[in-house]
């Protein structure tokens, strides 16, 4: 029994890495988010980020520790919360993309292998050490038009370094 | 009756348009008056917006300024993220303190970040009181 579940959970992953590289294309385009109660709740303190970026999962452990937010309190009142998390696994990660947008330990989409995949060619002196970006959650100050969902490499400006070519 | 109604609901209409130029804030105010029993000092207010606190967990000095700056007719800038926070004196930026639920939400999680408890009635009138003299 437990042989044939590891034979089926290899069989499964293996096709879905598959369809990977199509998948990441499709995905990474049209993040725009039309949801005003997201956008003003959500933010505030940093970009909206797009709900396709996380699977279901990882958005509920984020919105059940809001008040323990990244180093931040970010809680708000229960009926609010439960609005937003509808509207956060209505539009999470699709079933075919979500074991590679899931980060179920931290909840933080720069950890997931998605995105470490797309961003794995930075080093320390883009982000960490570059002043005018920091972190990497800081996806605006690379991506010039994250806010309105487009994450387009001819887009990428990374502040003192210009323009992304590889 | 009818006519009477409609007059009712006009003069209702126009208050309201006049009103809101700031009746949130006012009744913020009056609300915390009447919760905490006493007045507000605007110095006070200033004295609490400018205190820092220790943070044991980071080691570092957290102040209201961290986010809005030493001046809050200016913009701030979010301590850990850097996104852009517009002006909180009301002078300058007329959309403050227009929404009860907001001003709450943000009181609550603000003073908390800071201070590591929730404010009174009576520190947050004090607040409101500095930031409305600004
Ligand atoms: C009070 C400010 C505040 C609010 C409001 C807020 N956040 Fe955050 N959030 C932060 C901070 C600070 C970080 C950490 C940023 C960093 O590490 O650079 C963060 C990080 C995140 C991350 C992880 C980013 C990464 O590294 O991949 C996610 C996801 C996130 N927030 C989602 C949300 C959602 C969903 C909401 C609305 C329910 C929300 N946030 C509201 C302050 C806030
Ligand atoms: C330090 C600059 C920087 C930051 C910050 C950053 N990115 Fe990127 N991003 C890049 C670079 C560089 C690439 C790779 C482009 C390439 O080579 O295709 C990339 C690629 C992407 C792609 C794939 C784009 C495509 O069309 O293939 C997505 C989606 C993306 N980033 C989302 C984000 C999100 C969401 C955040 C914030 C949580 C973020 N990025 C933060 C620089 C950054
Ligand atoms: C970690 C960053 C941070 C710190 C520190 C901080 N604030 Fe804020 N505050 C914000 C953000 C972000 C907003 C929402 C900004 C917006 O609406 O544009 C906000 C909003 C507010 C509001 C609501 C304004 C409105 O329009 O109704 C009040 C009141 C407030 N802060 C008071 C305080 C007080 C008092 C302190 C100190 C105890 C403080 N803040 C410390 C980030 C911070």
């Amino acid at each position: 029994m437990k042989v044939f579940l590891v034979l089926l959970f290899g069989l499964l992953s293996g096709s879905l890495a598959f369809a990977d590289d199509d998948h990441e294309r499709n995905e990474a385009k049209g993040f725009a988010v039309n949801d005003n109660v997201y956008l003003q709740e959500c933010g505030s303190c940093h970009l909206a980020y797009p709900p396709q970026l996380l699977d279901k999962k990882s958005w509920q452990v984020i919105m059940q520790s809001l008040d323990k937010h990244f180093g931040d309190n970010a809680e708000m009142d229960k009926a609010l919360a439960t609005q937003i998390s509808r509207f956060l696994e209505g539009n999470a990660a699709s079933s075919g993309f979500s074991r590679r947008s899931h980060n179920s330990a931290s909840g933080r989409i720069t950890e997931t292998s998605f995105f470490r995949h797309e961003h794995d060619e930075l080093s320390p002196r883009h982000v960490a050490q570059n002043p005018e970006v920091k972190s990497l959650a800081n996806c605006s100050a690379c991506h010039r038009r994250a806010k309105v969902g487009s994450f387009r490499e001819s887009e990428i400006r990374i502040p003192g370094f210009g323009r992304w070519d590889d | 009756m009818k006519t009477q109604n409609v007059l009712i609901v006009i003069v209702l209409m126009a208050a309201s348009g006049v009103l809101t130029a700031n009746t949130v804030l006012e009744e913020r105010l009056s609300t915390y008056a009447k919760n905490s029993g006493s007045s507000f000092s605007s110095q006070q207010g200033k004295d609490l917006w400018f205190k820092e606190f220790h943070d044991a967990e980071t080691g570092k000095q957290r102040s209201c300024t961290s986010c809005h700056t030493k001046d809050a007719t200016r913009g701030g800038k979010h301590a850990k993220t850097g996104k852009a926070i517009d002006p909180l004196a009301p002078s300058v930026n007329h959309e403050r303190f227009t929404d009860a639920k907001k001003i709450e939400k943000w009181f609550k999680r603000n003073c908390k970040w800071v201070m590591g408890r929730e404010c009174s009635d009576q520190e947050k009138g004090n607040f409101l009181s500095y930031l409305r003299s600004l």
